[in-house]
């Protein structure tokens, strides 16, 4: 009889850091870069320059990494045992795309526990888009009986340039994947640790920045905000226009220029634009025209990341 | 291709004629041909087996491989096969005679081959002595026996079959190897081609074809070699993939059927064919599950239950006799089985989530009334030029008012002008709700719902709930005469709305879907049979935009341009749906098109009318008056008096006579709306139509005569073409 309280008593699943470190020891073997979280508020692990920058030009790159992602209009108060204005995506990007890249992805699944003849794991077509980043790509999602918790793409634009080669994007929902391996039915229920939950460790949060994005925030402030990161991004962009020198003949001007700088800017206006979604106070019309503006800035600073790119690989003249 | 060949060129020489064949009747063999993709979306698939077929039959006749030959084809998620019985192991030898440069020019004097003879020679890949001489209306020429040699199928398949792949269509295609490599639908992964049991050699993106498939991701082996398609379809059954969707298909009816027996008396299947087809293209072993749901869930509606587990998780929903949902469902999974059910359990742990947040919308949107979502419609945009929704519905409600008004007093009980007014300014109003926002594709339908939860009148909850019908043209419209008026003023605001911001249908853009705007339209106006005029109708539309924001002036160019766009679609329906013929349709708008419901009755009177054996030949004379009208530069239109002391012969007297009579009984007719019987009316006339023609000549010399003779025609053809104009019948069919 004891054992049979033991055994109630251990828990299902692999735990929310567990989870974290599984996937990432996998990733790890297969030669990505183990990076850690881009430290600035964005909507998606796309977002993260480690994916959106890192996509565009020639170079091979593999990388993993934990992106935090908010999306304030998704905010339900810490009520909703599904939905949260912030998440945790795994994000990883493989280029080029190796072939066998559905089997490498299916293994990383057995990695933390999922027996895949036990459960129906699909590929059903879902194509992503990002307008705000000039991107796109063609995919699925991936169901897990019937439960999306994968989205798996093959970019083809990225900042409104043509890839190549192709990277592949494979972005776990890391709340719904634990929730799944502990067969909770909130994510609140969640076993960060063994003995500290998710709502242990997030609930405060979601509901004081649902209450802010929803109810508090200042419409006009985060207007004018929004105004002085694209004028600062814009600037960048205008400046490394007229700097000295061309591709080919680079210079220590050209490498340091800041255009990693006009990034950031571009994704504080992404942000921005979020949270006065949020709000209610963009119309569908000045949505377009925002979204338009935000894009303009991806899409600029990624023509810019690969002149400045290619001349730092060519090396430094003079 | 064209490249003749030099050796023993003599041999095959045998042949005769100008182009003649010279092989025995060949073996035949079988070709199996497997393209092997990461998951195909499951939609596209239907399409795609059918053009993999069309596509290869038309290489295949491209090469002369085709004769005698069966093709067919197959998908799943993962693989496009082709199982080709009856090949020609090789095509057959061709011999041609080249013309080549004249004779004078070939040979000198002396008879002896010139340098161009030589080259001449050369170039065709034959000897100097073997050159021929023909004669021709030209001249005497040289000339060459030139044998292509027939190429055998492995060699051919080798290059066709790549040039198949590379056709196939997709409506988006992607690259997964860079700017300059392959592009398909998804990653291509491996490819089969086996010929009379040997594999080919081709490739296609990199990838090398050969005789070994791809089992099932979890059922099956990853490598497996194949020799046929028998032996193929075998392996991969062994290996957890059913190669033929009819076999799927009937695998998971099957399955489903039992799951309904099981559940009892009463309990059927909530049908859904395109669901069916949809599961059967998404799994390559289908097997169907059951599962249950809370049942407190049932207190939502049905609608949002369904789609639900239509919609989102592909779940087939079971009810009882009585038509109500019961908490039961049916998926289908990708597995042989379920042995411990948990595939079960995981699917009844999303659906339990995705109702929660549905009951979540269902209550928190009705904390507040439907109308009181109007104001937050302002934010909404319609169109940057058209303003937003709120003011698009200001404007549908004058029009549905309208509309309302004019059928009341055409005598239609049911129109009710309040209804109408409520009912077009609470359509819009779910737009605005987390429920659409979350399920779109249930407008109107949570709109309909929450106005009959809250008390709204039913024949305004039900137009609220149907007004975005007729979606497609097998679409039912609304259901009540409220409904119809909403449904007309909230797409004829769109049309006239866009066509006036310039936002007009072009090729395969039309972004605010103004063709099924269009359509709907026609459909409503047809099947509910509504007295609509549609210039009137576009009239109330352009007021409406002129007096309600964004206030813009429509210009009669502009209402003209729509009124074609509509007559366009309405000649569409007609022809393709309710199966009149092109030169029918063209006959009666001719004779008017304001009122599509009576265009329809005039129709109908004509098509049975054109069978009997007046008709036609009518028809041809009616034709033929026009073209004599048409070259006197005298339109039928034009007035002008018969008469009748000009009058020399007894036919054109006799006709007159007939005209007069029939004219009398044919508006007579006509006002009544008895079109079959004035056309048979009409159609008695033949015989004095064709006297006419045997005994009167129309162009006399005398130019009193003659002008008397036209006016008489013109007479007939204006008094009797006001149903059908017949002189637009017969011909060739026009697209």
């Amino acid at each position: 009889m004891t054992v049979k309280a033991k055994l109630e008593v251990k828990h299902k699943g692999l735990t929310f850091q567990d989870l974290f470190l599984k996937l990432a020891h996998f990733w790890g073997k297969q030669g990505c870069v183990l990076q850690q979280p881009y430290d600035m508020e964005v909507g998606a692990g796309t977002m993260a320059p480690e994916t959106f920058l890192r996509v565009l030009g020639p170079s091979p790159y593999r990388v993993a990494y934990v992106q935090p992602s908010r999306r304030p209009a998704d905010g339900r108060y810490g009520e909703n045992p599904n939905r949260l204005y912030k998440h945790f995506q795994y994000q990883v990007i493989l280029k080029p795309a190796p072939a066998e890249i559905q089997d490498m992805y299916l293994k990383s699944l057995e990695a933390i526990g999922i027996d895949l003849r036990a459960h129906d794991v699909r590929f059903e077509e879902d194509n992503w888009e990002a307008p705000t980043l000039g991107a796109w790509g063609i995919g699925w999602q991936v169901l897990l009986d019937g439960l999306e918790i994968t989205q798996f793409t093959y970019f083809q634009q990225s900042g409104g340039i043509e890839l190549d080669p192709i990277s592949v994007e494979i972005t776990y929902g890391l709340e719904r994947i634990c929730a799944f391996l502990q067969d909770v039915e909130s994510v609140y229920e969640i076993r960060w640790t063994e003995d500290k939950s998710y709502g242990d460790i997030r609930l405060a949060e979601e509901q004081q920045l649902s209450e802010y994005s929803f109810d508090r925030s200042d419409a006009q402030a985060l207007r004018a905000e929004f105004e002085l990161h694209e004028k600062e991004s814009r600037e960048l962009l205008e400046g490394w226009k007229h700097l000295e020198g061309n591709v080919g003949a680079p210079t220590i001007e050209r490498i340091r220029y800041p255009l990693l700088a006009a990034y950031d800017h571009c994704l504080k206006c992404s942000h921005l634009f979020n949270l006065m979604d949020a709000r209610g106070v963009i119309s569908t019309t000045e949505r377009a025209a925002l979204m338009a503006r935000v894009r303009t800035l991806a899409c600029r600073t990624a023509s810019a990341y690969l002149e400045q790119s290619a001349e730092a690989k060519s090396g430094v003249r003079g | 291709m064209r490249a003749a060949t030099k050796t023993s060129l003599k041999k095959a020489r045998a042949g005769a004629g100008k182009a003649g064949a010279s092989s025995k009747p060949g073996k035949r063999v079988e070709l199996l041909f497997e393209i092997g993709v990461e998951e195909i979306p499951a939609g596209m698939l239907p399409r795609a087996v059918g053009e993999l077929k069309t596509i290869l039959e038309k290489h295949l006749a491209a090469e002369s491989l085709n004769e005698g030959v069966a093709v067919e084809t197959f998908g799943g998620p993962r693989r496009l096969t082709a199982w080709v019985r009856g090949l020609i192991a090789k095509q057959a030898d061709v011999e041609n005679e080249v013309t080549g440069p004249p004779k004078s020019v070939a040979y000198d004097n002396a008879g002896a081959p010139t340098r161009a003879a030589v080259s001449f020679a050369e170039k065709q890949g034959v000897a100097l002595h073997d050159l021929l001489i023909v004669k021709t209306p030209k001249g005497e020429y040289i000339a060459a026996k030139v044998v292509k040699r027939g190429r055998t199928a492995h060699e051919l398949l080798s290059e066709i079959l790549p040039r198949v792949i590379h056709d196939l269509s997709w409506p988006r295609t992607m690259t997964w190897t860079g700017l300059e490599g392959a592009r398909f639908i998804r990653p291509v992964r491996w490819l089969v081609g086996v010929l009379g049991g040997k594999p080919l050699k081709f490739s296609f993106g990199g990838i090398t074809a050969g005789d070994i498939t791809v089992g099932h991701r979890f059922l099956g082996k990853a490598e497996i070699r194949v020799r046929d398609f028998a032996d193929y379809e075998k392996k991969l059954l062994a290996n957890g993939v059913i190669v033929r969707p009819a076999k799927r298909m009937e695998k998971i009816s099957r399955e489903l059927e039992s799951h309904i027996k099981r559940a009892g008396s009463g309990i059927r299947l909530h049908k859904d064919p395109d669901l069916l087809q949809l599961v059967t293209y998404l799994n390559e072993y289908p097997h169907v599950i059951e599962g249950t749901f809370d049942g407190e869930f049932l207190n939502l509606p049905d609608e949002i239950l369904i789609t639900v587990m239509r919609g989102h998780q592909k779940y087939f929903a079971m009810e009882n006799s009585a038509g109500e949902l019961v908490n039961t469902f049916l998926a289908v999974i990708n597995l042989a089985k379920d042995p411990q059910g948990l595939v079960c359990i995981g699917h009844r742990n999303v659906l339990r989530a995705r109702f929660t947040d549905a009951r979540f919308f269902w209550e928190s949107d009705q904390k507040c009334k439907l109308a009181d979502y109007l104001p937050k419609l302002q934010r909404v945009t319609y169109e940057s030029r058209l303003g937003s929704y709120h003011d698009k519905v200001e404007r549908m409600r004058a029009i549905a008012r309208w509309l309302a008004e004019q059928w009341f007093n055409l005598g239609m009980v049911q129109a009710h002008v309040a209804d109408a007014d409520r009912a077009a300014e609470l359509a819009k109003c779910d737009l605005a709700t987390e429920m659409v926002r979350e399920f779109t594709e249930l407008q109107g339908v949570v709109g309909g719902l929450y106005a009959r939860a809250q008390g709204e009148a039913e024949d305004v909850a039900d137009a609220v709930y149907d007004h975005y019908l007729p979606v497609g043209l097998d679409d039912p419209i609304p259901r009540n005469l409220t409904g119809c008026a909403v449904a007309l003023a909230d797409k004829i605001d769109s049309i006239v709305g866009c066509f006036s911001a310039g936002v007009i249908p072009t090729g395969s853009s039309d972004p605010y879907a103004l063709r099924r705007a269009a359509l709907g339209i026609v459909k409503i106006i047809l099947d509910r049979k509504l007295p609509v005029s549609l210039s009137l109708t576009i009239g109330a539309a352009a007021k409406a935009l002129l007096t309600h924001p964004p206030k813009k002036a429509v210009t009669p160019a502009q209402e003209a341009q729509v009124l074609e766009f509509l007559l366009d679609r309405a000649r569409f329906v007609l022809r393709e749906k309710h199966g009149y013929a092109y030169d029918e349709v063209n006959a009666v708008f001719r004779a008017g098109s304001e009122d599509l419901v009576d265009v329809e009755k005039r129709l109908r009177a004509l098509k049975a009318v054109r069978k009997t054996k007046n008709f036609e030949p009518l028809a041809v004379s009616f034709k033929r008056i026009r073209k004599i009208l048409e070259k006197a530069n005298l339109p039928a239109e034009t007035a002008q008096h018969v008469n009748v002391d000009l009058f020399e012969k007894d036919a054109e007297k006799a006709l007159y006579a007939a005209v007069r009579k029939a004219a009398g009984k044919v508006s007579e007719d006509k006002r009544a709306g008895k079109y079959q019987e004035a056309l048979d009316e009409i159609a008695g006339l033949r015989k004095v139509v064709d006297q006419f023609f045997v005994e009167v000549m129309v162009m006399a010399e005398d130019e009193a005569v003659r002008k008397n003779r036209l006016a008489l025609l013109a007479e007939l053809l204006r008094e009797f073409t006001t149903i059908a104009d017949f002189s637009e019948l017969g011909g060739e069919e026009r697209k």
